[in-house]
């Protein structure tokens, strides 16, 4: 892995050359274990007799369902696949890491994509709701002159979001291999005046495991439920509940 | 000309040091909710989970400071559009 960024592996030659980046062929792969994991778990499903596959897609069902509309509301449960699709997708492509690939979170374009769809689901429930008018009219409140502040308060969601994805992420790669490097150094100050066994640098192994054991597991798992969260949050304010007219 | 870029490359590493200052402001942060959590599940420890999901949520959105830092310092070391 480089520290500098994703490598272009090949380019498509149409366009004038699409560059295939890391983040993109490891996206793919995201995408395939989700497909094959989904296919296998929905598969032979039956009420009578659920096997323990069964048992396992229902709690993760339900407790995506459960969380999804404790958040945004009965009337908004239908943002479940889309939550579900943002959960998993973030989570496994930050885990990447353990087999050694590079994280497409660590990459700034996934997270902005990730960003970019909550706000424009934020801006579409804000005109559908309000209409055009209402919502125009909702960034010169209280008085007009707040127009500025209420713009960058608008652009400033996605932006955190994005970045605070992205930074998580992209340090804890970037911290990992700071100390690999340092490691190997250590290594060859420690042993390496031993002919053969110097050029090993045997305290890389065993000790970034912890490391990974918190950039990989922990924080891949606390970045995806927080995006999905802050998703969820800011499209369920966006599309409240309709009023019951009586 | 290469002495202008020596000063700029040696700037930007100064710069991207001292940018990571920032990273003080959400440690106190995030230390001060954790102590908050700490005291809460000591006081009512039927809400645990509760109490901690709500910590990591509070913790990850006051990190967004020091991510910011981050940012900075990562773009003057390995992106630095001043060279």
């Amino acid at each position: 892995m480089n520290v500098r960024g994703p490598k272009i592996l090949f380019e498509i030659p149409v366009l004038g050359g699409i560059p295939i980046t890391e983040t993109i062929l490891n996206g793919w792969i995201v995408v395939a274990v989700v497909t094959i994991f989904c296919f296998i778990l929905g598969r032979n499903l039956s009420t009578r007799n659920p096997s323990k596959r069964q048992m396992l897609a229902e709690k993760a069902v339900t407790m995506l369902r459960d969380l999804v509309k404790t958040t945004m509301g009965e009337h908004n449960l239908f943002f479940l696949p889309y939550v579900g699709a943002l959960f998993s997708y973030s989570i496994l492509s930050s885990m990447m890491g353990i087999f050694g690939l590079r994280a497409p979170t660590g990459d700034i374009n996934t997270t902005v994509a990730f960003a970019l769809i909550a706000f424009f689901l934020i801006q579409f429930y804000g005109i559908k709701n309000n209409g055009l008018g209402g919502w125009l009219k909702g960034f010169i409140e209280p008085v007009p002159f707040m127009l500025p502040l209420n713009l960058v308060g608008e652009l400033a969601n996605p932006i955190s979001m994005a970045f605070r994805h992205f930074g998580n992420i992209a340090s804890g790669i970037v911290i990992t291999i700071l100390i690999y490097g340092a490691l190997a150094g250590l290594s060859r100050i420690v042993l390496g005046w031993i002919p053969v066994i110097g050029s090993i640098p045997f305290l890389q192994v065993g000790i970034p495991a912890f490391l990974s054991l918190y950039f990989d597991l922990f924080s891949s798992f606390l970045q995806a439920y927080i995006i999905s969260m802050l998703t969820m949050v800011y499209v369920g304010n966006a599309n409240e509940a309709p009023s019951v007219s009586e | 000309m290469e002495m202008t870029e020596a000063i700029v490359k040696a700037a930007s590493a100064i710069g991207a040091g001292i940018a990571m200052i920032a990273g003080i402001g959400p440690g106190i942060g995030q230390g001060y909710a954790a102590g908050k959590a700490a005291e809460a599940v000591g006081r009512q420890p039927e809400a645990k989970g509760e109490v901690t999901s709500t910590m990591l949520f509070g913790c990850a959105v006051a990190e967004s400071t020091g991510i910011y830092s981050l940012v900075v310092a990562m773009i003057l070391l390995f992106a630095n559009p001043l060279i």
